[in-house]
């Protein structure tokens, strides 16, 4: 049933929830993770909001370097509208690291006005799905280098949440290059 | 002829084979720097600074990156062997440092990672990007 269709709003956002349990596990694990924090009743780790500050950080740089590829009229759909879902996704996990350092305390850093982004370099639908999957593939390396740094393990395991995300894009994003997708058993 | 004990051929071939004094490998460098590419990039600023020109550069001194207080007052002169603690462990060897990473645990990959980073160094495109 299409959610136009369906009267009452209450009845309509039940249903959306509903469906969209999976999507918003990541999000629930993450704020619940702030909120447990608190509810212990000790002050959240100064390290573990930098950790989530860093992260905030490069996924804000993730939806300009998406918003780069999708304005630059080399994405030729359907990968463009896959770079769009990407960005979405890098869009949620940073509203949730910003939300989560509010929680914790933190300030959230902003976006920066400009990113040095090697625009020049990119000429084909290819380069930018290069340039994509190596951001891609770097994300994966940060959050699995940040994961064992939190004293939280709640914080943890949602970072590892994004890490399953971030590598799920940059396989996709190497298929859709041709290249294997899965090129090794364990990341690094 | 004196017969030499099977033992001490076992370990001369395994001195002979053993690795461990291998040059670092600068190519292998480059691939372990994709890890690095989350936050950095050689010649421009990203989440970190930029790694052109980085030998020889007081840590925390790229004037167009908004470093950490505790970056800045580390007193760090990068070369071969601040790099190298420091990649071992980010956080401990500078607390407070935005660069929340857990470090490269193996020896041989931050020696070769040094050595991608000093052989780029010496680029035209590095020399452009100090």
């Amino acid at each position: 049933m299409s959610f136009f269709q369906i009267p009452s709003p209450v009845v309509a956002r039940r249903l959306f929830l509903g469906q969209s349990s999976l999507v918003l596990s990541g999000a629930a694990v993450a704020l619940l993770a702030g909120e447990g924090v608190l509810a212990a009743g000790v002050a959240a780790d100064p390290k573990d909001v930098q950790i989530l500050n860093t992260a905030l950080g490069a996924e804000l740089e993730a939806i300009a370097a998406y918003q780069l590829g999708a304005d630059s009229k080399l994405l030729q759909k359907p990968v463009l509208d896959l770079a769009v879902t990407f960005q979405g996704h890098h869009k949620e996990h940073a509203e949730l690291l910003a939300k989560t350092v509010e929680k914790l305390g933190g300030k959230p850093v902003a976006a920066k006005a400009n990113y040095n982004f090697p625009a020049e370099q990119l000429k084909t639908q290819a380069d930018v799905l290069r340039f994509a999957a190596k951001l891609e593939q770097g994300a994966v390396s940060a959050y699995l280098g940040a994961v064992p740094l939190f004293g939280n393990r709640d914080l943890a395991r949602a970072a590892a949440s994004i890490l399953g995300d971030e590598a799920m894009h940059w396989a996709v994003l190497r298929q859709a290059l041709g290249d294997v997708p899965v090129p090794s058993a364990f990341v690094a | 002829m004196r017969r030499r004990h099977p033992w001490v051929a076992g370990v001369l071939a395994l001195w002979i084979a053993a690795p461990a004094s291998a040059a670092p490998d600068a190519v292998r460098g480059a691939q372990l720097y994709a890890r690095c590419q989350a936050c950095h990039a050689l010649a421009y600023d990203r989440v970190g600074p930029h790694h052109c020109g980085l030998f020889g550069r007081m840590a925390g001194s790229v004037p167009t990156f908004a470093y950490s207080a505790a970056m800045k007052n580390s007193k760090i002169v990068w070369d071969d062997k601040t790099l190298d603690r420091f990649l071992a462990q980010p956080l401990k060897v500078v607390p407070g440092s935005t660069m929340t990473y857990d470090g490269v645990p193996d020896a041989s990959e931050r020696a070769d990672l040094i050595a991608y980073l000093k052989r780029v160094d010496r680029t035209a495109e590095c020399a452009a990007h100090r």
